[in-house]
């Protein structure tokens, strides 16, 4: 009989614990404009490599290279840095008013603007993202306004969605917005399900679904992947690997595979890695997968390398589990930064104009603020009626439900 | 009129809806090609071709999360899961996503779909064939769920399943398929060719979700039952001479409430019967709602007959199935009181 040693059970330890020196050095990122950019009927074994690598465009020095490189207009990129902007002056007023007790939570994108702003360019009307808690970025690119946000946040008495849902699970069907759970995964499934009833109906539109590194774990993503990959579903499969679930590094759910964007590949799923920090780059991988999607050519997967510069929520201190300064160390860069420099270069943007563009969009933010809170803050002012909590579990209410609602008072 | 089993009733009413709307699709583990291992969606997908009626892979969350997401673009999902016992995997997209769609939304979006799925045991299916858990569906505020006894009520209800505007746990008792089951296992299985609720209409009509229906009119005893449990129900009042009244529930979420009180109020006695476990089961709520309406009106303390609290066994099934046998001396013991 051939002796064995004893078992031992393996568990993965990110590079670096609090007190440690950051460390990325295990990222390994492509020099800008490297990658090829594939014809989008691509077979996804042709494309291997693009799952193991990371799309590029913006350099160093600020300048749009190789063949992912010139899709967009000066305009459409300043349209693109405001965007970003706003989105962060927007999540810099509202943790301050979450610390301030005008709502129980909040969820900022600090350092992972670019993904969603950049992603609702390549989405038209009528397209649906089944979004998670951090891609807020796809209302405010569409427009939607803050103060309808902000009227969620605060749940009060203008909440369009009454008071029942924690702050920022927006809803918004006419924003291509689905209703945000607030468990995780069970939204990336949904999405190609929409995605197949578009092609059921022989309709034009495509769905995107969302999911984050942490999440790709529960079993709803491979049910999406088997799904989308079986019916050709016309979806964008999103990741966003932003390096922590909490309190967890990714390669607690990544496990043995070499990156999330691998998953697709077993799958028959076309699927990319893309620097996640960079708007142009966003956009382009994105909109080759709507392209595909369009085209019946069936689903993509995409996986945005980022980082998550703030905590998970205003429940966590990151510095329980990770170096404080790590998020200067990430090799990425910061994404509005990145584009800032880039419109410089081109000749468009310049420090003046940045420094006004932040006062104008602090200005639009604050006044957008005083409306809602001219409605109600969650424990001040104007809030949703108790009979909102017994409205609308089901289409007609039942017996049973008037019943409670009675015995409520109401 | 025509005669139909349970099966072909379940078949007709999802042919009839396929036949009227568009948007209805209807996909699950076999039911395509082959027409599903109970043969209930046996034809569609030649009728209304392969977009309409499809094989599903082995993934019930799968399953459940696209037809959240077809029902939330605006089709009406009728989707079968093979086995009720077979539906945990799918159980958050079911309670945290498509019970809260319309409440988490304002409205915004909606979840129009049914969840079909045979139920039940009597069939030697050990535990993994032969569940009942309406009760983990009752529970969950947003959900509606109903079952049938007979393939009349089948057919009109999975009606009006497919045009609720809600998610509708659709609970089929397999042991009914083919016929009205007593529980006398002993005996020849009666088809329902010989029962007058399997004279089914070939085209459209519904019943009302959340009416219950009185099978046995009587006065010396209420019984609260539901699927296969109403038959048995019967032939234990028939075999012990009871006048009792047979209420056959068909929707327990939402539940005929009245139909039960104004019963109970006349015969001051109740059992409650189902073929679940016991603990926390759905006739503890029935029970509860019994006392707190009626409690000036009983005469004897109300009496569940149910499944015992342990899993399905296989060899031992007409040990643990709430056979007439059961029922009768619930009934007497009632009476006794």
């Amino acid at each position: 009989m051939t002796e064995f040693p004893q078992l031992s059970l393996h568990v993965p330890e990110p590079a670096v614990r609090p007190g440690g020196q950051p460390d990325f050095s295990n990222v390994k990122i492509a020099k800008a404009g490297v990658v090829p950019r594939p014809e989008v009927d691509v077979a996804s074994e042709e494309i291997r490599d693009l799952a193991y690598s990371i799309i590029r465009v913006l350099n160093r020095d600020g300048e749009a290279v190789g063949p992912w490189a010139g899709l967009l207009s000066d305009e459409e990129l300043l349209t693109g840095l405001r965007n970003m902007m706003k989105l962060r002056a927007f999540d810099a007023r509202m943790l301050m008013a979450q610390r301030q007790g005008k709502t129980s939570f909040y969820m900022q994108h600090l350092g992972e603007e670019a993904v969603s702003c950049a992603f609702r360019k390549a989405l038209r009307k009528g397209d649906m993202n089944f979004p998670t808690y951090r891609q807020a970025g796809l209302l405010i690119a569409d427009d939607y306004p803050m103060v309808e946000m902000m009227n969620q946040i605060y749940s009060n008495e203008s909440d369009p969605l009454r008071g029942r849902q924690l702050p920022i699970m927006y809803s918004s069907k006419e924003h291509g917005f689905f209703t945000i759970s607030g468990n995780l995964a069970t939204q990336y499934v949904q999405a190609v399900g929409w995605a197949m009833a578009s092609a059921i109906k022989n309709d034009t539109r495509i769905a995107a679904a969302w999911i984050g590194d942490g999440s790709t774990a529960e079993s709803d993503f491979h049910s999406a992947l088997v799904f989308a990959s079986t019916y050709k579903a016309p979806v964008i499969l999103n990741i966003v690997n932003n390096q922590w679930a909490i309190s967890t590094f990714q390669g607690i759910a990544r496990g043995g595979s070499g990156t999330f964007a691998a998953r697709g590949l077993g799958f028959g799923i076309p699927a990319l890695r893309v620097d996640g920090n960079d708007y142009l780059a966003v956009y382009a991988v994105s909109s080759w997968a709507a392209e595909r999607a369009r085209r019946n050519l069936g689903p993509t997967l995409i996986e945005y390398v980022t980082y998550r510069v703030g905590a998970h929520s205003t429940s966590d201190d990151p510095s329980a589990y990770r170096p404080k300064t790590e998020s200067e160390a990430w090799p990425l860069g910061d994404p509005v930064l990145r584009l800032k420099k880039h419109l410089i270069v081109r000749g468009v943007w310049s420090e003046e104009r940045h420094v006004q563009a932040e006062a104008e969009i602090l200005d639009e933010v604050i006044q957008a603020q005083k409306q809602a809170e001219a409605h109600g803050t969650l424990h001040a002012g104007g809030k949703p009626s108790v009979r909102d909590i017994f409205e609308g579990v089901y289409a007609e209410m039942p017996a049973h439900i008037r019943r409670q609602r009675q015995k409520a008072g109401y | 009129m025509a005669r139909m089993t349970m099966i072909e009733a379940v078949r007709s009413a999802m042919d009839v809806s396929m036949e009227r709307d568009d948007d209805v699709v209807v996909f699950g583990e076999d039911v395509g090609y082959f027409g599903g291992v109970f043969r209930c969606t046996q034809g569609l997908q030649a009728k209304y071709g392969k977009t309409r009626c499809f094989d599903a892979p082995i993934s019930e969350s799968g399953i459940v999360g696209t037809a959240i997401g077809m029902a939330a673009y605006g089709l009406k999902p009728c989707v079968e899961i093979q086995f009720a016992d077979y539906m945990y995997p799918a159980y958050d997209q079911i309670t945290q996503e498509a019970a809260r769609i319309r409440y988490r939304s304002n409205g915004d979006f909606t979840c129009p779909i049914v969840l079909r799925m045979p139920t039940g045991g009597g069939i030697f299916g050990g535990q993994t064939h032969s569940q009942s858990p309406e009760a983990l569906f009752t529970h969950v505020c947003g959900l509606k769920v109903v079952v049938p006894s007979n393939p009349y009520d089948a057919k009109g209800l999975l009606i009006a399943a497919i045009e609720d505007p809600d998610p509708v746990m659709f609970l089929e008792p397999k042991r009914l398929y083919n016929g009205p089951f007593d529980g006398h296992h002993e005996k020849p299985v009666t088809p329902w060719s010989k029962h007058d609720l399997g004279e089914v209409p070939e085209g459209h009509y519904s019943i009302p979700i959340g009416k219950a229906e009185i099978r046995r009119p009587g006065s010396a005893v209420t019984v609260i039952a539901y699927g296969t449990m109403v038959h048995v129900a019967l032939a234990a009042a028939d075999e012990m001479g009871i006048d009792a009244e047979v209420i056959d529930l068909r929707s327990l979420l939402p539940l005929d409430l009245d139909t039960i009180v104004q019963s109970v109020a006349k015969t001051g006695r109740c059992v409650m019967v189902h073929e679940a476990t016991l603990t926390s089961g759905y006739g503890a709520e029935v029970v509860a709602l019994v006392q707190e309406h009626c409690f000036y009106h009983l005469e004897a303390p109300v009496v569940r007959v149910t499944g015992w609290d342990t899993p399905y066994p296989h060899a031992q099934e007409w040990d643990y199935f709430p056979g007439p046998a059961r029922v009768g001396r619930a009934l007497a013991e009632v009476m006794e009181a």
